[in-house]
């Protein structure tokens, strides 16, 4: 069989190659749809707009300190909805899912060690 | 091993520049999180300066429509949607309903630009704006969020217009065949690119629009 | 073996990259390749041009500050000067060059690949490079003057400053844009390029580096943009997010702007490690010691590099919590940069050293930057901090260890991988001579400097008292011998270029793969993919040395 380009073989990879047609078989070169489906789709969009629904609703409920909280975990399980159904990232390699742990984490960080000069400084 | 020594330096570069689309992605999403630091700076400033003034906050997002807003998210939910839908039917070999998604996707996302024009608007006239009449009347709290507001709807807005154009140019390749059934990466990239451009409104309309 | 060998292009024989048969020549060939090595020649005219122009400012500087009060230039034009000296080196020099020159290089061919993930992005990157530096100069000619806010562009000057903020601060702006782009191809360029049989822990120890420096470039970078964005905003619209006059706050922009600039500092000296990690081996002819933690430490370094950026900020206000916090953090960045050291001396110990020019840089790099590492640690601690900051003891400290650390190395480089990018090699004796005129230069220019930081002269002034001139006129004096051995090095490897004998495929004696490869390499890097079956440090088969054993 021959094999007429890089392979990377990073752990990313399964070990198969892509044949001499160029036809790849999950080594990621050609990107091969699994079973792709509308209705699930638009399941995640009914519960995104639901959730909407529910951000404005609480909103008007007075729940003093807790409310942003609420709001910003709300925000979460939409975006995690959307990254994870309408970006792919659940079905997508690891790599993907440690790639953006490392973003977040790095975002996170930095928010909370900046907090640490305002919440003693205000 | 075989390689035929007649093969000119065009072929070769063809069978050496080999597609892939893994690595396509990747760099998509590597770009993406340069755009979520890059709003991310924003959004610890916005929580910095929430911190700092709760009251003016509050008091500010008493001037932004609440219900404009939500349809905005709502708008830019369902184009998150059409997009996904473009890229099914792309890859079930249906080019007509794929372009019809992405047609849906781009009046989403032109629609949305427009209310956001009429919110700013709205503002404008009534003196609120950096150094405007109002806002120099504000408390420094209400100076912050709107300066906030403006930045980062704004820059969200410029985020829009790249996304769209990105959504045309995957558009055009589809329609002249480019893009298809089998080479799709680009509309999903795209997708991707769209999808995050969603994700930030989803967290600029409760910390804007929600606060009470 | 012989059945599972891919072959990608036919022998071009004597054909290297600089002449390619058919299309590929002239000037024209050059301004829209997208070959990797080509794209790497041509940052290294342009990283060394803007060098070249920062290093005289410098110079300039250095005369001014001869005498106390005016020497022959006004305290607006010196202001001017060491902004520019800043923003120059930082941004058109440190953070790119060895990434973009020597990563854009070699990356690829030390990974068995033929080109990057993504060969336009990178031509793509050298444009926004051009167009960010041409940016900067054009803003020197400007109305307003020539910005004169540091490089730091702490507010609230630089939103009242009339000088020339916005269109510098562009400047920085697009050439962030180029590093990201950088970036994030190594990043894909690592991940999926590899050539068969190259595992992550069988990578040469300089592609490690660049990973690590890849990913803060990639998540740091947008952080400054986006600061700097406002700043433009600011002085445009008044929009006040920085602003104490409308209740902005200007340490939420020292915080803003650090929390970039400090992991930009790691941009900065993590290739360099990881050359050094590459030379090393090379002339100690034996594998590198502790190939993992080299590795590892690489990204433990850029991680926590994320965590520190307060030591920036200790006299600013922040609160004291912060403070000890930050503080804290910042030993805790020593120790991955010492494992570093004591695994490169463990490689040193028992080695077969040859002191090669190269190979003398990264011992001078040792003990210089060494003495800036130690000096960062004495600036880490709060209370020595507070006497010492923004005096000349941070300005040698962080010269010992960007100049001392990734320039001198920088230098190495240049010296390491001349005859396989040119085909020649350079005369080694006046290298050497030249190696050991900087190194003499470099410690009177920047030691003196300790002294009287420690003294109390403080940074960024143009006036002092009587009692500093001496250290002045000494320091002065180390930057023109300074100076002229750098010149000495530059025209000897020029020379080179011109009449240096001709180079052969591994004329020192490395292991990685580009020493397998004809110097310079051809367009397509390998003519057969390799395949390799061990780490990047194996010393029993070493290409072109077979006879000597």
């Amino acid at each position: 069989m021959n094999n007429n380009h890089n392979s990377g073989h990073a752990i990313d990879n399964s070990n198969e190659h892509a044949d001499a047609h160029g036809h790849g078989h999950d080594d990621g070169h050609i990107a091969v749809a699994h079973h792709p489906s509308y209705g699930v789709n638009i399941l995640v969009w009914i519960g995104l707009l639901s959730l909407t629904a529910i951000t404005v609703a609480v909103a008007g409920i007075n729940l003093g300190s807790l409310a942003l909280t609420v709001a910003l975990m709300i925000a979460l399980v939409k975006s995690m909805f959307v990254i994870n159904f309408f970006m792919h990232l659940k079905f997508e390699n690891k790599v993907f899912k440690i790639f953006i742990g490392i973003c977040m984490l790095t975002f996170i960080i930095v928010l909370i060690l900046t907090f640490f000069d305002l919440t003693f400084r205000y | 091993m075989s390689y035929n020594t007649d093969t000119s330096n065009q072929e070769i570069q063809e069978m050496v520049i080999h597609r892939d689309d893994f690595g396509s992605k990747m760099g998509m999403w590597l770009f993406l999180f340069t755009e979520i630091l890059l709003f991310g700076g924003l959004f610890i400033l916005y929580a910095g300066y929430r911190y700092i003034y709760p009251e003016g906050f509050a008091a500010a997002a008493t001037e932004l429509d609440v219900l404009l807003g939500t349809i905005n998210t709502i708008i830019l939910l369902t184009s998150s949607l059409t997009v996904v839908l473009a890229i099914v039917a792309l890859q079930k070999n249906n080019k007509k309903l794929s372009l019809f998604f992405l047609w849906v996707t781009v009046i989403c996302g032109l629609v949305f630009l427009v209310n956001k024009y009429f919110e700013w608007g709205a503002k404008f006239h009534h003196g609120i704006y950096p150094k405007g009449p109002a806002l120099q009347e504000m408390s420094e709290g209400e100076v912050m969020y709107f300066g906030l507001y403006y930045v980062m709807t704004g820059l969200h807005g410029l985020h829009i217009v790249i996304g769209l154009a990105f959504i045309g140019f995957v558009m055009w390749q589809i329609h002249k065949d480019v893009q298809t059934s089998t080479n799709f990466q680009k509309l999903e990239n795209s997708g991707l690119y769209w999808h995050l451009v969603d994700i930030i409104w989803i967290f600029l309309f409760p910390l804007f629009y929600l606060i009470h | 073996m012989a059945n599972e060998t891919i072959a990608v292009a036919p022998k071009t024989a004597e054909v290297d990259f600089y002449n390619v048969r058919g299309k590929r020549t002239g000037l024209l060939s050059w301004l829209i390749t997208i070959d990797h090595k080509r794209i790497g020649i041509l940052y290294l005219i342009s990283v060394v041009f803007f060098f070249l122009v920062a290093m005289i400012i410098g110079v300039f500087m250095r005369l001014e500050m001869l005498s106390p009060g005016e020497t022959f230039m006004k305290a607006q034009t010196y202001n001017s000067l060491f902004t520019l000296h800043g923003v120059i080196m930082i941004f058109l020099f440190i953070i790119p060059a060895i990434p973009a020159v020597f990563g854009n290089f070699f990356l690829p061919i030390m990974l068995g690949a033929q080109d990057v993930q993504f060969p336009k992005l990178n031509l793509l990157s050298w444009y926004l490079y051009i167009i960010g530096g041409a940016i900067a100069i054009f803003s020197l000619f400007q109305d307003g003057g020539i910005v004169d806010t540091g490089w730091t562009f702490y507010v609230p000057y630089s939103i009242r400053t009339t000088t020339n903020v916005s269109l510098s601060v562009f400047a920085a702006f697009v050439l962030g844009f180029a590093t990201i782009l950088t970036g994030l191809n190594f990043i894909t360029t690592i991940h999926r390029l590899r050539c068969k049989g190259m595992t992550w822990f069988r990578m040469p120890l300089f592609a490690w580096a660049l990973y690590a420096t890849s990913w803060i470039q990639v998540l740091a970078t947008p952080v400054i943009g986006i600061t700097l964005v406002l700043i433009i905003l600011e002085r445009a619209f008044g929009i006040g997010i920085f602003d104490p006059a409308l209740g902005g706050d200007p340490l939420l922009y020292q915080h803003m702007f650090w929390i970039y600039s400090h992991p930009a500092v790691y941009i900065m000296i993590l290739p360099a490690m990881g050359v050094v990690s590459e030379i090393i081996p090379t002339f100690s002819k034996k594998a590198i010691f502790g190939y993992v933690p080299i590795a590892i430490s690489s990204l433990a370094i850029a991680l926590v590099g994320y965590l520190v950026w307060g030591h920036h900020m200790f006299s600013s206000g922040i609160s004291d919590t912060s403070r000890v916090i930050f503080s804290l953090l910042t030993f805790f960045v020593a120790l991955p940069s010492g494992i570093k050291i004591f695994n490169w001396v463990a490689t040193l110990y028992k080695g077969s050293i040859e002191v090669t020019a190269p190979m003398l840089y990264v011992l001078l790099f040792i003990f210089i930057f060494s003495i800036g590492g130690l000096t960062g640690l004495i600036l880490g601690a709060l209370n020595t901090d507070i006497h010492l900051t923004d005096t000349y003891f941070v300005v040698a400290h962080f010269h010992y260890v960007m100049f001392g650390g990734m320039g001198i190395i920088w230098f190495a480089s240049l010296h390491y991988w001349f005859p396989k990018m040119f085909g020649k090699m350079y005369n080694e004796k006046i290298a050497k001579v030249a190696a050991y005129w900087i190194a003499i230069g470099f410690n009177l220019l920047y030691f003196p400097m300790f002294i009287m930081g420690y003294m109390g002269m403080p940074r960024r002034y143009y006036d002092y008292l009587p009692e500093f001139q001496p250290y002045h006129v000494a320091s002065t004096i180390g930057s023109w011998i300074l100076v002229s051995g750098i010149l000495i090095m530059y025209i000897n490897l020029i020379n080179g270029l011109r009449n240096g004998k001709k180079a052969s495929d591994n004329p020192w004696g490395g292991t990685t793969l580009e020493w397998t490869i004809a110097s310079p390499p051809p367009m397509e890097n390998f003519y057969v993919l390799p395949e390799v079956t061990t780490g990047p440090y194996d010393h029993t088969h070493i290409h072109g040395q077979e006879e000597k054993k």
